[in-house]
């Protein structure tokens, strides 16, 4: 645990001191404030726009974090693609498996590391509506329920990217890689429009369909044991990768 | 399993395809031990060295550390490991100091023992004045010696460096020898090298891997001074090669050009005096008489330039 945690600073630290972290979180940023800004005007010029029971907690923050999941769709596998395809490159990856720690250690270390990434990301969506606060009452409840689904989100697209990265040693393959992978679940949600079992069966692994209870204010546990499942899957998959290399 | 040995390999088999990378190796190692290995390009020593340090697994065969089998104890193995592969595995974006405390944590050490073991690692190395500096900006000899800190922070008993002096000057070189020597006190050295000097300058026993193949073993000393077999001599006034076989302690006579002839001698025996002798005696003219003594450049060349045609009898042994 405490070899994890140790691989883990590491990488968070490797993370934010390459520009790449903060360039791609001030991109994030500039997009999802234009959008928040967007729908918060559309909001107040049309304060009784849908029904009666949508409130401004609903229409800016669903709005703006049913957006974010796209802008996430694009800059996780820039994020991934590092982690391990740019560790083979430089050779840096054989310090980790001469040393004596385990794969699962340095896979769920990297991982760990990534998540740091992923709560400063949350901090930014989280600021923007918080500060409606000031002027108006807000459904916090909503907003953290969106918070939580986009976290869960998170960690599904981190993980698949870092499996994806550990298939080959260029970065960029990586990245093309697995958003490729993350798109075709992203599109299975289309496909989930046919009908009969196969339109169900994907309808069901759509990645995002699984965040839009969660958007609404809506806690599912399915949802939620949808997602670790997913993150578990690729992280397992990661270590069977990297374990058969070694052979 | 004696406490002598710290590392042992056995029938080290490494198969790629069609294509055997290193085909059955044994490395027995003892406690202060430096151990050249030594090989043309693409000879399989870096091979050889990533299935000791267990980053690779072997086809066929057993590595074990400490008295710790890698393919059982994998963890427990590599605690007793230092490795400095090919390329030195630093991370350019972190400063010399982040890089040796990430080491010394991976490796297992104890967190109030790390500031010093990050400092006794840095002192070996010549890394101390670096120690602020990011490693993307220093010099590929500096990143070289940072990877070789990374594998004695922990003070492992098995230090594994390939080709440890690849692009330092020559100051360094040397400075990097000596740190070598040093560590052979207290630690066991495995060292890869294609320069010869270097392995004659640091190490007590030289494996010689050509083809994948193990076809040289011995400690260094009996390179240089194993004795002659044969004695060179030149002559302006040559006598016939059966007047010289005839001279006592002769086995036999090989004319060569420019009037000179290489004298194979029979064995724990010196003819050179007998020669000398006959020399002045029959007016030959003798100019030259010397021991040819195999150095470990000739040795290397031999082994290594040999037709694979006569290695197949090896191969069914």
């Amino acid at each position: 645990m405490l070899t994890t945690l140790t691989v883990a600073r590491t990488e968070a630290r490797r993370i934010f001191v390459s520009p790449l972290a903060w360039a791609v979180l001030a991109v994030v940023q500039a997009i999802l404030g234009i959008v928040f800004l967007q729908l918060l005007l559309e909001y107040a010029q049309n304060p009784r726009g849908q029904d009666q029971y949508t409130g401004i907690a609903d229409y800016v923050g669903s709005g703006l974090y049913g957006f974010a999941t796209i802008v996430l769709l694009l800059i996780m596998p820039i994020l991934t693609m590092r982690l391990f395809a740019e560790e083979r490159k430089t050779g840096s990856l054989t310090l980790l498996l001469s040393s004596p720690v385990s794969l699962i250690q340095i896979v769920m270390g990297k991982f760990l590391g990534l998540s740091v990434f992923f709560f400063a990301t949350i901090i930014l969506l989280a600021a923007m509506p918080l500060v409606l606060m000031t002027g108006t009452d807000l459904d916090v409840g909503r907003i953290a329920a969106g918070l939580f689904g986009l976290t869960l989100l998170m960690m599904a697209l981190g993980a698949a990217g870092l499996f994806v990265s550990t298939l080959t040693k260029e970065p960029t393959i990586a990245a093309v890689g697995s958003f490729g992978l993350l798109l075709v679940f992203w599109m299975m949600q289309i496909m989930g429009t046919q009908h009969g079992v196969l339109g169900d069966i994907f309808g069901y692994l759509a990645l995002v369909s699984h965040f839009e209870n969660l958007r609404h204010g809506v806690f599912s546990s399915a949802d939620v044991i949808y997602y670790l499942l997913f993150t578990g899957l690729f992280l397992w998959l990661a270590v069977l990768r990297l374990d058969s290399e070694r052979s | 399993m004696t406490d002598n040995i710290l590392l042992e390999a056995s029938g080290l088999t490494r198969v790629y395809g069609a294509n055997r990378a290193a085909s059955n190796i044994n490395i027995r190692l003892k406690k202060g031990e430096i151990l050249g290995l030594l090989g043309p390009n693409g000879a399989g020593k870096s091979t050889t060295m990533k299935m000791l340090a267990g980053v690779l697994a072997p086809s066929e065969g057993s590595v074990t550390i400490n008295g710790i089998s890698v393919a059982d104890d994998p963890k427990g193995a590599k605690k007793s490991l230092g490795y400095l592969p090919e390329q030195p595995p630093v991370y350019p974006e972190l400063t010399v100091d982040e890089y040796l405390r990430y080491c010394a944590g991976l490796h297992g050490v104890a967190r109030s023992a790390r500031a010093e073991a990050v400092l006794r690692a840095k002192q070996a190395c010549g890394l101390t004045e670096m120690s602020k500096r990011l490693i993307g900006n220093l010099s590929k000899g500096y990143q070289q010696r940072c990877g070789i800190a990374q594998a004695i922070i922990h003070r492992p008993a098995v230090v594994i460096l390939d080709e440890p002096t690849v692009g330092l000057d020559p100051i360094q070189i040397l400075e990097i020898r000596k740190l070598i020597k040093e560590l052979g006190v207290d630690h066991s050295v495995i060292l890869s090298s294609h320069i010869l000097p270097e392995i004659q300058a640091v190490c007590a026993r030289v494996m010689i891997i050509h083809r994948g193949r193990l076809v040289y073993s011995e400690p260094l000393a009996a390179a240089g001074t194993e004795g002659f077999k044969t004695v060179l001599a030149g002559f302006t006034a040559p006598p016939s090669a059966d007047a010289l076989a005839k001279l006592p302690g002769v086995a036999r006579v090989e004319p060569l050009p420019r009037q000179h002839f290489r004298i194979h001698i029979v064995e724990g025996q010196d003819p050179r005096a007998a020669i000398a002798a006959a020399a002045s005696a029959g007016g030959w003219g003798l100019v030259e008489l010397h021991a040819q003594v195999r150095t470990l450049e000739e040795i290397f060349v031999e082994l290594t330039s040999r037709d694979s045609a006569a290695e197949p009898v090896k191969e069914a042994a």
